[in-house]
């Protein structure tokens, strides 16, 4: 099992260990509800160095990722970040990435730690242009800080001016006299804050000066349990849960990072295209349980008459809103907002309501 | 983590404390410590005569939902009305204010195929 910089802290913090896409990562350490909480009121740090980064560069760089990325990283500005998808050239996906722009020729791909491997492959099998390609996944390590008090607790260990940083922009900077670190405006919690790349040795001294500087707002470790309540909250897809390589971006409500504008051609376009022109049978959304139930992944979505119309791709408690929620595909006639849905939970169907997302 | 000598212990992670012909049922600090924020205790047993192994609930966590089993055979007479609006009591105190049933049982040998709390912390262990 692969370790990040920070394993041994983690375990000083007493955190819930468990193996996740070949890591040994922190699932929880004070409780998956109260680390939730810190984020959304004040701030709460993920070591999510597991995460993968391949740098994309060379004079052909922007002709590799123009053609594996559903979103348009032709409009990308040095500075800029894009979320974007992969399509795997049969409809579905190989993963949901972000494309960092440094310079026209000089990109950084971060992708899911499960995927490292494959998406990988798969960007290899389309250079056809010859583009570089480095994978420095075992180098970076990467820091969310997130949370409403993010901004305040970070600025005091930089000269960057954060509140600059526009969400899905990044300056490369100074932290806790650490050069050249990454300050991403991103997040996968949607409660604002910053995503923090850096070398690995340098991992346990911004851990550190983070949470003495955050120590005044209670500022707490948080691991993916929380991450994954977080951003269900917002909506926001998991892959392997919600996306895989047989949903396509259409279904799953990625329309909007998956542009066709400018005649730009990439993997799956005219598939895409015309699931966009002539519709789809299935969409993604999110639901609300209207009675005391959890929803998880696989539960079967039925109608009135309990017939299967969907399934459960994502489910949790929200810690929010107190109640079940959960995202799954459903028919397409039962997609539209406010539909009643039933989901069922062991041998109970449990009234639901399709809503818009966010859910808070 | 605690496991209190005078209670006997299952493989499913729940102890049982025998008083007369009543055994009073919850979960371990263990359990409670890997389902983590339990969310809900369902229990919709109540007065149900029901064999051992049988499932008398369900406990929801944030992560995860886990049945409940009947460590013997018998009737469940009393479920821990508190669970209903305080579950994280189970996280907090699940040797004391987070027990969950009291069961009438009808076959005392049953009580034998229960673990001592050294065999539980061995089982745990390995």
């Amino acid at each position: 099992m692969k370790l990040t910089a920070l394993n041994e802290i983690h375990k000083r913090e007493g955190a819930k260990m468990v193996e996740f896409a070949g890591y040994e990562m922190p699932v929880e350490y004070s409780g998956i509800k109260d680390e939730h909480l810190a984020v959304r009121n004040s701030a709460g740090v993920f070591d999510v160095s597991h995460m993968g980064e391949f740098w994309i560069k060379g004079p052909h760089a922007l002709d590799l990722v123009k053609k594996i990325s559903s979103n348009d990283p032709t409009v990308l500005k040095p500075g800029q970040a894009q979320y974007s998808c992969m399509p795997n050239g049969k409809g579905g996906i190989v993963d949901d990435f972000l494309i960092y722009c440094f310079s026209p020729e000089k990109f950084m791909l971060v992708v899911n730690a499960s995927n490292i491997e494959k998406d990988w492959n798969w960007i290899e099998s389309q250079n056809e242009f010859g583009a570089e390609m480095e994978n420095s996944s075992d180098e970076i390590s990467l820091l969310a800080v997130q949370g409403p008090k993010a901004t305040e607790i970070l600025q005091k260990l930089t000269t960057v001016k954060l509140s600059d940083i526009r969400f899905y922009t990044f300056e490369t900077g100074s932290i806790a006299a650490v050069d050249d670190v990454i300050i991403s405006a991103t997040g996968y919690t949607g409660a604002g804050g910053f995503e923090l790349y850096f070398e690995n040795k340098h991992a346990e001294k911004v851990w550190n000066a983070i949470f003495e500087a955050g120590k005044e707002f209670d500022i707490k470790p948080a691991g993916l349990g929380a991450r994954d309540t977080l951003r269900l909250e917002m909506g926001f897809c998991l892959y392997g849960n919600d996306i895989d390589d047989k949903t396509s971006p259409i279904e799953a409500g990625l329309g909007w990072i998956t542009k066709f504008n400018n005649g730009r051609q990439f993997v799956d376009r005219d598939f895409l295209m015309m699931q966009k022109k002539e519709g789809i049978t299935r969409r993604l959304r999110g639901f609300v349980l209207k009675e005391r139930g959890i929803p998880r992944k696989g539960y079967q979505i039925v109608n009135s008459e309990g017939n299967q119309i969907g399934e459960v791709t994502s489910g949790s408690i929200s810690p929010v809103l107190n109640k079940g929620i959960g995202l799954g595909y459903v028919a397409k006639e039962y997609s539209a907002f406010a539909s009643p849905v039933w989901i069922k939970v062991r041998n109970k169907n449990i009234p639901a309501e399709i809503v818009k997302l966010p859910f808070i | 983590m605690k496991i209190p000598a005078d209670l006997k212990y299952t493989e499913d992670h729940e102890w049982v404390k025998v008083d007369g012909d009543i055994a009073t049922v919850g979960i371990t600090d263990f359990a409670q410590g890997e389902l983590g924020d339990v969310v809900f205790v369902e229990i919709e047993t109540e007065g149900e005569e029901l064999d051992k192994g049988e499932t008398f609930g369900t406990v929801e966590a944030v992560k995860t939902v886990s049945d409940l089993f009947m460590p013997v055979g018998g009737e469940v007479t009393e479920v821990n009305e508190a669970l209903e609006d305080e579950p994280e009591i189970v996280n907090k105190d699940p040797y004391g204010k987070g027990w969950m049933v009291k069961i009438k049982f009808n076959d005392s040998s049953e009580l034998d195929d229960l673990l001592s709390p050294d065999d539980y912390k061995k089982m745990i262990e390995a």
